[in-house]
């Protein structure tokens, strides 16, 4: 059967890994991407999401850079994103290693964009990132533009209008839980796996590993973690065995071998 | 063994026919060890014994790239002169008779096989993306040394179905049983993507690599 699958996120500006609050990045974690990503490898997780939120668009040449570089060391799949606005940039991601094409801002402003690469590289290929930010009634607002934009949808409406424009996957995240410790915005996790039938990644608020099993319970496909996957050695193999040990179906690493059964 | 000698470094192509992503499958060969060359020019396709037909995109693009390249025509003539061939996702589909994507579009027919969609009653979400077991039907050389029920990635929404059961190498379950491996001869494709699942995955084409024509 297919298993729920661990995610690690690196958040990066101006090429190093940094750490999200509420989308700013106050503490650089990493220096060098490849040191994280080489981590990760090692420890079980089951895909790389990597995500450029320099607030210059100038720091998409580096990032390819760094696509390049880190995409040699990860045998699981990478998926890419951040300042995907016109599709040679899409297809030089790809190149340089990425197998998957995260867009957000794209959806607003370009929503063309996003069918086309649909079109091209195949609705698995593109991940449609939705931030979600709650106004002061406690309302769910969908946010743009590294969540400096709020636009009039619903996150059920709008997570139904990524899924039409070609998106055959959903990461969703949530603004205010991005590094305040308390659990994914379980709430619209819920809401959103209710009226898409593509796989939605949970992001956004981990702090204990049984906040993981609250985002499969809520019906996300897949989990992920950012900040509090680099604070600790082995943290993505814990994060699994926490998730077995909860019943929940995950591949198991270093079984695949028949001389490691003997 | 030493890997970069003369003799393992010129026999392994990967064919550009000018879709997908073929960065991850020459990264994964490189991690092992070896060399491959990325071929978008049938005529130099002759010189390899190893080859390997990636891709993702939809079908009817990529059966027509193949065909208008006289890729497909340089990957008969490989296959009938016995070079180990090995398709990886949509290039594994490709092989089949015929696809039912975006209406019915025929493949390169070395498998009296269709590609069919998941019917979603059945299945939980399509795309079918993510870990799944693949489970060994018979003995081969890309199993050597790996145990039946591995996890690897899958990212797919059309999947197999083969005519001759003998040509089923490894299935899947995922709602329903699917074929996840294919092979006849020197020809044998892979659903899921070994160069994205890790130890098992690059196992598998550690296995394809290593072993003889």
């Amino acid at each position: 059967m297919l298993k729920k699958r661990l995610i690690a996120v690196l958040i990066l500006r101006d090429g190093q890994v940094v750490q999200s609050v509420r989308f700013k990045h106050p503490n650089v974690i990493h220096y060098d991407a490849v040191h994280a990503m080489e981590a990760f490898n090692k420890w079980a997780v089951d895909e790389i999401v990597i995500l450029n939120v320099s607030l210059e668009s100038a720091s998409r040449e580096q990032f390819v850079e760094i696509i390049e570089r880190i995409s040699k060391h990860c045998f699981v799949p990478l998926a890419a994103g951040g300042w995907i606005d016109n599709d040679e940039y899409a297809q030089k991601l790809l190149r340089s290693g990425a197998d998957k094409l995260v867009v957000n801002t794209a959806m607003n402003d370009d929503p063309e964009l996003v069918t086309r690469l649909a079109l091209r590289y195949g609705q698995q290929c593109i991940v449609a990132s939705i931030d979600v930010k709650r106004d002061a009634a406690g309302t769910p607002k969908i946010a743009v533009d590294r969540g400096r934009r709020i636009i009039d949808f619903t996150p059920e409406a709008w997570a139904r209008k990524a899924v039409e424009l070609g998106a055959g996957e959903i990461l969703f995240n949530s603004i205010d839980h991005d590094g305040a410790r308390k659990g994914y915005d379980l709430e619209s996790i819920q809401t959103i796996c209710n009226v898409v039938s593509v796989p939605v990644i949970a992001f956004g608020g981990v702090f204990t590993w049984n906040h993981l099993v609250d985002g499969i319970n809520a019906g996300a496909s897949a989990v992920a973690v950012a900040n509090q996957f680099h604070y600790t050695e082995q943290s993505t193999r814990k994060a699994k065995t926490f998730l077995a040990n909860a019943n929940i179906l995950v591949r198991k690493q270093g079984q695949s071998l028949a001389s490691s059964k003997n | 063994m030493e890997r970069f000698g003369l003799a393992m470094e010129s026999n392994i192509a990967i064919v550009d026919y000018g879709m997908g992503n073929l960065r991850s499958v020459q990264n994964a060969i490189e991690h092992l060890g070896f060399q491959a060359a990325v071929v978008n020019n049938p005529t130099e396709l002759s010189a390899y014994s190893k080859i390997i037909l990636p891709g993702v995109g939809a079908f009817a693009q990529a059966i027509s790239c193949l065909k208008q390249t006289g890729m497909a025509d340089a990957l008969n003539e490989r296959k009938s002169a016995g070079a180990q061939i090995l398709g990886i996702c949509l290039g594994m589909q490709l092989m089949c008779d015929f696809s039912e994507e975006d209406g019915e579009h025929r493949g390169l027919s070395w498998f009296s096989a269709k590609v069919t969609k998941f019917e979603l009653e059945k299945c939980l979400t399509i795309p079918h993306m993510g870990w799944n077991g693949v489970d060994f039907k018979r003995d081969d050389i890309l199993f050597k040394n790996l145990v039946s029920g591995s996890d690897a990635y899958f990212i797919h929404s059309y999947h197999v179905v083969c005519d001759n059961a003998d040509d089923v190498l490894a299935t899947t379950d995922y709602g329903v049983e699917f074929t996840s491996i294919i092979q006849r001869d020197n020809v044998r494709g892979i659903q899921f993507h070994p160069e994205k699942s890790q130890e098992f995955g690059l196992s598998i084409i550690r296995n394809y690599l290593e072993a003889a024509c």
